[in-house]
């Protein structure tokens, strides 16, 4: 045992050593230890360095709310984690654990400059200071500012880990297993409801389970004793699942709870194998009960942050729990009974222990009983200084003055290795406020308890804000009866003797002999925010809390202000003379401490991040070495490289090959949705901008879909199959939101239509053939069928047979060309597929992807919805007046085609652009001007498509400029980095004018 | 996360269903006999209101069914769930 390893515990094994490093250094601590308890047992305080002024800090708490002790664990391999807190780690064999925000080195730290540059870096410094001159913005402050902000290293490798996600449902949720929520567990799990206590610790009993003070006795038995009974009673009943290391993260409206659970991070590093690392719970329960506790207050005073410093009741903990005292020569400063408790637990192990007490006495028993074994007390002190820079060896302590606004006397000095603080305790109401509950503030101790509205939800114990052990069980018990509607429990009858507190006070900016502009009393540990930041910004003219917080940064590290927003709040409330209640809380957002990006991704990473959606021809473009692109969750082949050719190469010749024999396209993607009912045609007139009435069955027709805002939302061909049958297809992308928005129409504006939508696009595979050639191969394929132009004519479908499938060809083109696309079902995609490329092999039959189909129709000016449109652009825009029926009276978006902004003549619309240079190919997005050199620089469009077409030997653009309709031969400039391309507005149409080819 | 009564399939998580935004607009039955403003105040004006709100849902990853959900959006309290064409209810 080391000197600082005062007795033996049973939660901390001292039969197994476990090793670790701290900074490169090998130190020995025991099974059960938390890394803070094992560095302290080794007589370690200093830890870290503060954010800003790189102040020595050291361990201050021993659970979620610690704001120094934070470090980064397992550094420089693939599993290392920043800004993880100390107090919270399981100690493991062979754990590499480092100090942050230090360079070189904690001891010897440069940043420790700033601390004695203070005065000149106030709140609000940032904001002061980087403001002029703009030129320094980028090259001083900017990279000045990156590498002193952030405290841990981010991983600059993947995490090697394994995160689960699980649901779960249950009737009761117990947030925290001290000793309110085992209580409030034990009875709902005894009256048969399904119940599930979660705890963040490893072991249940929360503060109680290492009360061994004698002044708190439960049925006549030390506290610590009755509850470790209770807990190993609560592990026989079957309804009742207990989760421990788990964290509650989020709670959100409709009692539904994400919750945290690490399961191997406390295993040493060779036995963690291939287990998960955490699972993250996403849990909904009927009811939810909060026993989350209260977390003990620091107190605000002159230097207040030196190592050594901690709360009262984590010097209790590593003492009772870990077995490990925080120091030889303690002095506990406090300004209420509980940190008595600590006091007597030193005292009993012999420790030297003295006490001071801002109150002018106490008379509960638990101060009667130091007081009668001797301790020496200090009452109506504070202290105003501490001494000692890596960790504090004295302090000097004052009378306070009557109204206790002022200090008097003489300075005393006492030595000491630990300054145990208590400041009293704030409920931990952050669950509570996260599922949107409100809060009531309680004058007579200064805190925020829960404002109870929810039936499904109830806060007891401390977090209710109960703070003594007879109300807890008491009100605890008594809650929960009513809340689950219960008659009796075993806690009825109860006798519970504990400790009453009857002086109660409170400052919460100690007063001192210097200005307080002279003195660093932290009010925000981790960010370094002092009593001082917060009076500059009021006196600056902040007045809402939630300014005050972003001006100063107070409550916005890591922490998330669990130690400083209620001393925040109450200095504003002193110095601006308001009620503290009046000035309500800052917002608790989730999740209640850091929650690692594994648990919440979960298993949705690498080839899970996305659903993958392949056509039944992948494997074939596999095999035939195409690149994919991506398309919403489709995989479409992209080009298939020949060789070593580059994406240019392959596309110039697949290009040619569609137009000068034959090229083939896997179209399967295509959103297909089935569309039945005696009320089809009118449907589709109501949908589409032109006229379906007269469409023969048989017959084929492009489609233009708008939002009701006038705006080109989707297009596509549709068939009409039978009568009331038709087959309607839709961009790739826009599939499934077509269908949604066809839905809405359908079921809420005119349910009265007689329409049927499914979607098909799974159920059909296509193979589209165009090029010169493609009748003749289409022959091939169905000897038996007439493909003149007469019985097959353009814009006509036809039912074949190949192998006794059925297929639906279609004679419609894209591509400008003469064209098929064979539709068959999915399971025979494939074979169809296979069997075109033999009839083709004859005429050279070239599979193309995507791009070499977006160069053939931009070579024949046809859109792309969602590349030459963005949601700005109406048919008229487009030049598609054609398709915009004059007849209709109504369709989707029609009164929006003659709205005063919509028939501006002045919006962009489509046109084409061919370069001067003819070779030279603009970048897609580039943006348009008509002058040169003239400044503020007026945009008046952008490049959509552009390429180089290898059938008219020169480069080719789609666009949208402003007024383009009546420019066109007028000269423009696309402004590069480097250059101006001088370009000249052209009809769209770039080819085939008189569309012959289709009838080629 | 609210739970949702379908008034098709019955409660289920709010992940399966999208929000659809006010209900009762109805779209007029003669738009080309509207003004600008007129056919603006249908297009673009919602109310947005902090408190008891009429909404259409749809359960988009269940029976595609749209209905309409009274919502207190200051607590997402749902009051209540009606089918399509049905009358509103008063709250």
């Amino acid at each position: 045992m080391t000197k600082y390893r005062i007795s033996k515990t049973k939660f901390v094994d001292q039969t197994k050593t476990v090793s670790f490093t701290f900074d490169g250094k090998l130190y020995h601590g025991y099974e059960g230890d938390t890394l803070a308890s094992a560095l302290l047992s080794n007589g370690i305080h200093l830890v870290g360095r503060s954010f800003k002024y790189h102040r020595p800090r050291g361990i201050m708490s021993c659970g979620s709310e610690e704001p120094n002790a934070i470090c980064q664990i397992n550094d420089n391999t693939n599993l290392t984690e920043p800004n993880v807190r100390a107090t919270e780690i399981e100690l493991y064999e062979g754990l590499k654990a480092s100090s942050q925000n230090c360079w070189p080195s904690l001891n010897f730290d440069v940043g420790g400059i700033n601390n004695f540059i203070s005065p000149f870096i106030p709140a609000g410094f940032y904001y002061k200071t980087f403001m002029w001159p703009k030129s320094f913005w980028k090259k001083v402050y900017e990279p000045l500012i990156r590498m002193s902000a952030g405290l841990g290293k981010s991983p600059t490798v993947p995490d090697p880990d394994i995160y689960d996600h699980k649901h779960e449902h249950c009737d009761v949720l117990v947030i925290g297993g001290g000793i309110s929520g085992i209580i409030s567990a034990k009875i709902a799990a005894k009256n048969n409801l399904k119940t599930i206590l979660i705890d963040d610790k490893n072991v249940l009993g929360g503060s109680t389970i290492y009360q061994n003070n004698k002044n708190f006795l439960i049925d006549n038995k030390k506290s610590s004793e009755w509850l470790l009974n209770e807990i190993s009673e609560l592990e026989k009943i079957d309804n009742l699942t207990i989760k421990t290391r788990t964290s509650l993260a989020a709670y959100h409206s409709y009692n539904y709870l994400l919750a945290k659970e690490n399961i191997s991070d406390h295993l040493p590093l060779n036995k963690k194998n291939d287990s998960i690392r955490q699972r993250l719970w996403k849990i909904r329960s009927n009811k939810v009960i909060v026993a989350t506790g209260a977390i003990e207050r620091p107190l605000v005073f002159n230097n207040n942050d030196r190592p050594g410093i901690i709360l009262a009741n984590s010097v209790k903990k590593y003492l009772d729990f870990y077995g490990v005292s925080s120091g030889l020569k303690n002095i506990i400063f406090t300004n209420n009974d509980s940190a008595y408790e600590t006091a007597l637990s030193l005292f009993e192990k012999g420790i030297s222990v003295k006490i001071i007490d801002i109150r002018k006495k106490s008379t509960s028993n638990i101060v009667k009983n130091a007081e009668e074994l001797g301790i020496q007390i200090f009452w109506n002190s504070t202290v105003v200084n501490t001494i000692g820079y890596r960790k504090v060896n004295s302090v000097e302590i004052m009378d306070l003055s009557e109204d206790g606004s002022n200090v008097t006397g003489n300075i005393k000095k006492i030595e000491c290795d630990c300054l145990a603080i208590s400041g009293g305790w704030t409920p931990m109401v952050h669950m509570h406020t996260q599922s949107g509950g409100k809060l009531d503030f309680r004058e007579i101790d200064q805190v925020f308890v829960p404002n109870e509205k929810n039936e499904n939800q109830i806060n007891v114990g401390s977090c209710n804000g109960d703070f003594e052990l007879e109300e807890i069980i008491k009100n605890t018990n008594n809650k929960i009866k009513k809340f689950l509607n219960v008659n009796e429990t075993d806690f009825d009858k109860l006798s519970v003797l504990g400790s009453k507190e009857f002086e109660k006070k409170n400052i919460w900016l100690l007063p001192n002999t210097i200005s307080e502009g002279k003195t660093k009393s932290f009010i925000d540990f981790q960010n370094d925010s002092t009593a001082k930041d917060i009076k500059l910004a009021l006196r600056e003219g902040f007045k809402s809390i939630e300014h005050v917080k972003r001006y100063t940064t107070t409550g916005m590290a890591t922490d998330q202000g669990k130690l400083s927003n209620m001393h925040a709040l109450g200095i504003i409330a002193d110095t601006a003379g308001v009620k503290m209640g009046a000035l309500g809380t800052t917002t608790f957002r989730p999740p209640f401490t850091p929650l690692t990006f594994g648990a919440l991704v979960g298993r949705n990473v690498g080839k899970f991040f996305e659903v993958i959606r392949k056509t039944p021809i992948h494997e074939w473009h596999i095999k035939h070495n195409a690149k994919f692109e991506n398309v919403g969750q489709w995989k479409r082949a992209w080009y298939y490289p020949l060789n070593d050719e580059n994406l240019h190469e392959a596309v110039q010749r697949e290009s040619k090959a569609a137009r000068d024999s034959a090229g083939i396209l896997d179209a399967s993607t295509l959103g297909k949705i089935d569309i039945q009912g005696t009320d089809a045609s009118e449907f589709l007139n109501r949908v589409y901008t032109n006229a379906w009435s007269k469409l023969g069955i048989g017959k084929c027709r492009y489609g233009l879909m708008l939002n009701e805002d006038g705006m080109v939302y989707d297009d596509g061909v549709t068939t009409r199959l039978g009568e009331n049958h038709y087959l309607m297809t839709t961009t790739t992308g826009g599939a499934a939101n077509v269908l949604s928005k066809l839905e809405d129409y359908l079921q809420t504006e005119w349910p009265e239509l007689d329409v049927y939508l499914t979607s098909v696009t799974d159920h059909y595979s296509t193979a589209s053939i165009c090029g010169p050639n493609s009748k003749k191969i289409l022959k091939k394929l169905f000897p038996d069928k007439d493909f003149s132009d007469e019985a097959f004519p353009h814009m006509s479908y036809q039912s074949a047979k190949i192998d006794n499938a059925e297929c639906r060809i279609m004679r419609i083109s894209f591509t400008g060309e003469l064209s098929y696309e064979i539709n068959i079902e999915s399971k025979y995609g494939k074979s169809l597929w296979e069997s075109c490329i033999i009839a083709g092999e004859e005429y050279k039959i070239t599979p193309y992807g995507t791009e070499t189909m977006h160069l053939l129709r931009a070579e024949k000016g046809f859109i792309i919805v969602g590349q030459d449109t963005d949601g700005t652009m109406t048919p008229i825009d487009l030049q598609m007046d054609w398709i915009v029926s004059k007849k209709k009276y109504d369709f989707i978006g029609k009164r929006s085609l003659y709205r005063s902004d919509t028939i501006r003549e002045d919006r962009k619309q489509l046109v084409g652009l061919l370069t001067d240079n003819p070779n030279e190919i603009l970048e897609e997005g580039a943006q348009i001007v008509s002058e040169l050199g003239k400044k503020p620089v007026e945009m008046i469009g952008h490049v959509t498509s552009s390429y180089f077409s290898p059938n008219l030997n020169k480069s080719i653009a789609l666009a949208v400029v402003k007024g383009g309709k009546k420019m066109k031969g007028q000269k423009l400039f696309v402004p590069m980095e480097s250059k101006n391309i001088n370009v000249t507005v052209s009809d769209f149409i770039f080819l085939d004018k008189e569309n012959k080819r289709i009838n080629a | 996360m609210f739970i949702i009564n379908c008034p098709y399939c019955g409660e289920r998580d709010q992940s399966e269903f999208s929000c659809g935004g006010e209900a009762h607009i109805v779209r007029p039955k003669q738009p080309t006999e509207l003004s600008d403003d007129e056919w603006a105040e249908y297009l673009f004006m919602r109310k947005n209101i902090k408190g008891v709100q009429f909404e259409r849902w749809n359960h988009a990853h269940g029976c595609r069914k749209w209905f309409n959900m009274v919502r207190d959006t200051s607590n997402d309290k749902i009051h209540a769930v009606y089918k399509m064409g049905e009358k509103p209810p008063v709250i």
